[in-house]
């Protein structure tokens, strides 16, 4: 989706602003919400790239107002709703308990004894390469034109780099499908590769020079360059 | 709000113990995980797994060439099992840098929790179209004649830079090294310096 986490390239975010000696947690519960986003993914509630549509379905105006972790505090919310692990109205009140008692801990809203837990999958997170023997239709080296497209859910070819001409820099092996396995369409798991791109071709005249930047790519993001149905016409 | 500072709103902290109790509840989080993150990365305060096999790769020039071509090879020899990292190196002809655009992908194992700045729109807006005045705003000069390249973490693959080895260090130890490389330089917004030195003149 063309959503405000799609950042790249875009103005008006001024400098870089850096913290001297930045804690690892600025507060406790931004650890609570990694451990929760953890959880959550290693007890099979959500892939990573659902994970991902999440956040990217963010108010805008609220994505850019908050920070990292609150990003993912919504994004986590917004599937344990959808996928009905958790009620809003339960959420709501179990909200306003703690609201009224801010020194509480979790456990204070608790029953005695905790259900047991499912077991966890603890490389939910590093598992999207797949054995699938999908031979590459590029090779290093083939000039390729990537997609065109605006699609309303999850993809991973950013705005700045669709209709684009690049150039095969090389094959990461075959990998889940972010496009499909957001939306329980299944990992579908296609080549990878890393698209080498010239500055030029991204940001015409407005380019820095000798600049190029790399981007890794799914087979059915790339088209051969000068191939009918590919996003620019040959001048 | 500061584009640089956390959200400390009361409403987003009883929020999140509403998650965890909940969460408590349904059986989904363990009792000890939170505490077990804390331990996790405040208790992580040698030097990353990332400047340990910099500095290994500048006085081994066999560790070098496993570390850029068979990675995860080169990081089993730290015991660290990660099969994603892909390490880019500094030359004299180009200088990389290390973004996400789309979210903030960034290789936890190898360089612990990314900096604030590293998840915020300015850097991933700016990293892909003006790199070099987002690396003039770091203190790092790249002349025209050296490319920038930038490495835009679209999928699960993360990046690495293995920054050059500073003038000056010749017949240093690899412990003696490893202080010297900061995060900021494996991110690539940084070059290695010693200390007291002067920054690199624009070559």
């Amino acid at each position: 989706m063309d959503g405000i986490h799609d950042v790249g390239g875009m103005h008006g975010f001024g400098p870089v602003e850096r913290e001297a000696d930045e804690p690892v947690f600025h507060a406790p519960w931004e650890a609570t919400v990694i451990a929760i986003m953890r959880a959550a993914g290693s007890r099979g509630i959500y892939n990573i790239d659902e994970f991902r549509h999440g956040i990217e379905r963010m108010d805008p105006a609220h994505y850019l107002a908050s920070g990292y972790y609150e990003h993912w505090l919504d994004g986590i919310t917004r599937l344990l709703c959808e996928k009905g692990v958790i009620a809003p109205a339960e959420l709501d009140a179990r909200t306003e308990f703690f609201q009224a008692r801010a020194d509480a801990p979790a456990t204070a809203a608790l029953p005695g004894s905790l259900p047991p837990r499912p077991p966890a999958n603890p490389d939910w997170l590093q598992s999207a390469v797949r054995a699938a023997s999908v031979a590459p239709r590029f090779s290093p080296g083939d000039a390729v034109v990537t997609r065109q497209f605006h699609p309303h859910g999850h993809t991973r070819l950013p705005r700045y780099a669709r209709g684009k001409r690049g150039a095969i820099a090389s094959i990461h092996g075959v990998h889940v499908f972010p496009d499909t396995n957001a939306h329980g369409r299944g990992e579908q798991p296609q080549p990878l590769y890393s698209v080498r791109f010239d500055a030029v071709e991204l940001w015409g005249e407005s380019a820095e020079p000798n600049q190029r930047v790399h981007l890794d790519l799914w087979e059915s993001y790339l088209s051969p360059a000068g191939e009918a149905g590919g996003a620019r016409s040959e001048p | 709000m500061g584009k640089n500072h956390p959200n400390v709103d009361p409403y987003v902290v009883s929020r999140v113990r509403a998650l965890e109790s909940l969460l408590l509840e349904k059986g989904i989080l363990a009792p000890d995980a939170v505490d077990r993150v804390i331990q996790r990365y405040e208790g992580d305060t040698g030097p990353m797994l990332g400047a340990r096999a910099t500095a290994r790769a500048w006085v081994d020039p066999a560790y070098r060439r496993r570390l850029l071509e068979d990675t995860p090879a080169a990081l089993g020899e730290f015991g660290l099992g990660y099969e994603v990292l892909v390490v880019k190196e500094n030359t004299p002809e180009v200088h990389n840098l290390v973004v996400c655009t789309l979210c903030s992908c960034y290789p936890w194992p190898v360089l612990g929790l990314p900096p604030t700045w590293y998840k915020m729109p300015a850097y991933r807006s700016r990293a892909v179209s003006e790199p070099r005045a987002v690396l003039r705003e770091f203190g790092v000069q790249v002349p025209a004649s050296r490319e920038v390249r930038v490495w835009d973490s679209s999928a699960e693959m993360r990046y690495m830079v293995l920054p050059e080895r500073p003038a000056g260090t010749e017949g240093w130890s690899e412990a003696e090294l490893i202080p010297l490389v900061t995060r900021d330089a494996l991110i690539g917004v940084a070059e290695v310096r010693v200390p007291g030195s002067p920054a690199a003149a624009p070559r």
